[in-house]
């Protein structure tokens, strides 16, 4: 017998493991549901799978007749372009705020404590703030969204400048570098792992906050459908919605990552 | 023709002296060693002539005119680590140096200029034993070819001065000996002045043509720090007349292997068994072992 720490599960068994959970929701839900709606056939708590089925195919495949749109497929392109528009924004961020204030040593002092200060502002406390300033519409939702992450993001950029060893920075400078060429031959593409993971990390709170602003005002949107249906208890709808975002935050999850060992391919050789 | 003249020169961190009154005169094409004990200040010296720092007091001129106040490129650098840029491939590495110099705003050169750099600079990775890894990112490499990378990246730029930082202080026994015969060779062939640190005192003896010792001169059981470093040891030598040349032409081709057999020849009577001669290992353990 050796530690348990010592065992490793081949390739299958790794799989099939990986998949149990996954399984065994499934299957306590089914249970679960089936059990309630034998007990009272009008439960709305737990609804069975053909429900979901049958909610989801009139809302994805059927044009709404108001509208004429395609609800679910509008929720979805809108929340995407508003947590994509955030993110865009945050990232270009944390490149001109974040690589600078790292390299720069006036511009460290003078924002550094600012930024730490900044970040700790809860965002959600100032949305009514971006409301009375930016009206309801778009804008306010994006601005949350940057006020939640970029600061953190930035943060993280400029640790991760400050980390490069200060030889690589006097080698360049042997090398004739100039502070701009420095930033962007050297700084930039060391910490542009970096930039990834927190990209990564900060996608959690993007929908977080994208999903509270799409609830408190909004005409469209995943987050809005989710707080619009709960108020005819439309499990059917909101937990197919939840699933849906679950696997749109994967995917972006997963796409990061891809792009990550593909344009900075010294460094996952590494690890 | 190129002259350092270090002259008076103190450096404090803090108040505590780390340098004190070191005076130095290198003329063209000298390999000038520095040696000391751990903490004596050699790396501060090479920084102060990069100009990573500043002299308390004291001047460092090159060709008679004071260093520039940051670091430039008429003195190259190799560091014992962190030398070369992880992120750019072998080649890029090396054509970096005058993409930068050459291409300000984007640091890159495109067209007839970047074949013309990327020969040179494929030339000179053959020079240091690297042709066959230009493609290859340092994490890649082992320590010896990171720091012949590294070697290469600063010789492109052709300084006047090359410092290095215990360079091969990293290595093995065999890949440093290489090392040594290479150094040799590039510093023969750029006629440029090289100083270099390292606690390797028959690899001082081996490559300089001057050697010198830096470490404290007055101590005060009271106050040890009261007094920084200085030189106590100052040599120049003829690189032809160099006794121990020849033996140690003669060390950079043995191997690790050769090596250990030398040692355990001086070892002679303290040899107590030589496993090879023991019994095989029981099976048991073998068993165990390939698992
Ligand atoms: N940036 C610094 N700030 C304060 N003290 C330093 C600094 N750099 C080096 N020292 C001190 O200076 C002394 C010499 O250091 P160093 O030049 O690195 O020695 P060596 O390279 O000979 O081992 C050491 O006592 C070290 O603690
Ligand atoms: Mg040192």
């Amino acid at each position: 017998m050796r530690r348990i720490i010592n065992y490793h599960p081949d390739r299958l068994t790794g799989l099939l493991l990986a998949m149990l959970p996954f399984v065994l929701l499934i299957a306590a839900y089914a249970v679960g549901s089936q059990a309630r709606l034998a007990e009272n056939a009008d439960d709305k708590l737990m609804p069975a799978f053909a429900t979901f089925v049958d909610a989801m195919s009139h809302l994805a495949f059927e044009p709404n007749r108001r509208t004429g749109e395609y609800v679910f497929w509008t929720d979805t392109l809108v929340s995407l372009q508003r947590l994509g528009l955030g993110l865009g924004i945050s990232t270009l961020l944390c490149i001109v705020i974040g690589v600078p204030i790292g390299l720069i040593p006036y511009l460290q002092q003078f924002l550094n404590s600012f930024m730490a200060a900044f970040s700790l502002i809860p965002p959600l406390a100032v949305l009514p703030i971006l409301f009375i300033i930016f009206g309801l519409g778009e804008t306010s939702k994006i601005v949350l969204i940057v006020f939640g992450i970029a600061p953190f993001m930035i943060r993280d950029v400029t640790i991760a400048v400050t980390q490069i060893p200060r030889e690589q920075l006097i080698k360049a400078q042997t090398l004739n570098a100039s502070t701009w060429q420095m930033m962007t031959q050297i700084v930039f593409p060391q910490v542009l792992p970096r930039l990834y993971t927190g990209l990564r990390l900060g996608l959690g709170a993007a929908w977080l906050f994208l999903i509270a602003a799409e609830a408190i005002a909004s005409e469209g949107g995943l987050g809005y459908r989710i707080f619009l249906v709960r108020r005819y208890l439309s499990m059917e709808i909101i937990l197919p919605y939840v699933a849906w975002i679950t696997f749109l935050a994967f995917a972006m999850d997963f796409a990061l990552d891809r792009l990550s060992r593909w344009t900075c391919r010294w460094h996952h050789l590494a690890s | 023709m190129t002259e350092i003249v270090v002259k008076d020169l103190f450096k404090d961190y803090d108040r505590v002296p780390v340098l004190e009154r070191v005076n130095l005169t290198l003329t063209d094409h000298e390999f000038c060693v520095v040696l000391g004990p751990s903490g004596a200040g050699k790396t501060t010296f090479l920084r102060l002539l990069l100009s990573q720092e500043t002299p308390t007091r004291g001047s460092i001129e090159i060709d008679g005119r004071p260093i520039a106040p940051e670091p430039e490129a008429d003195r190259g650098v190799v560091f014992q680590r962190y030398s070369v840029f992880p992120h750019k491939t072998v080649l890029h590495n090396v054509m970096i140096g005058p993409e930068l110099t050459r291409s300000r705003f984007l640091g890159r050169l495109f067209g007839k200029a970047r074949r013309e750099l990327e020969e040179k600079a494929r030339g000179l990775l053959g020079q240091v034993g690297l042709a066959d890894a230009v493609d290859k990112y340092p994490v890649q490499l082992s320590g010896g070819m990171q720091q012949r990378l590294a070697i290469a990246q600063a010789l492109i730029m052709e300084p006047k001065v090359l410092l290095l930082d215990e360079p091969f202080g990293a290595l093995d026994q065999s890949t440093k000996k290489s090392m040594h015969g290479l150094i040799l060779d590039l510093w023969r062939a750029n006629r440029m002045i090289i100083i270099m640190v390292t606690h390797d005192i028959q690899e001082a003896f081996t490559l300089g043509t001057r050697v010198l010792m830096i470490d404290k001169v007055r101590h005060d059981p009271q106050a040890p720090e009261a007094y920084g470093s200085t030189i106590t040891q100052h040599l120049r030598l003829d690189p032809q007349r160099k006794p121990s040349l020849g033996l140690a032409g003669a060390e950079e081709s043995r191997t690790m292997q050769d090596i250990f057999r030398s040692w355990a020849d001086r070892m002679g009577p303290a040899v107590v068994a030589d496993p090879a001669d023991e019994p095989p290992r029981q099976p048991e353990l073998l068993c165990h072992a390939g698992e």
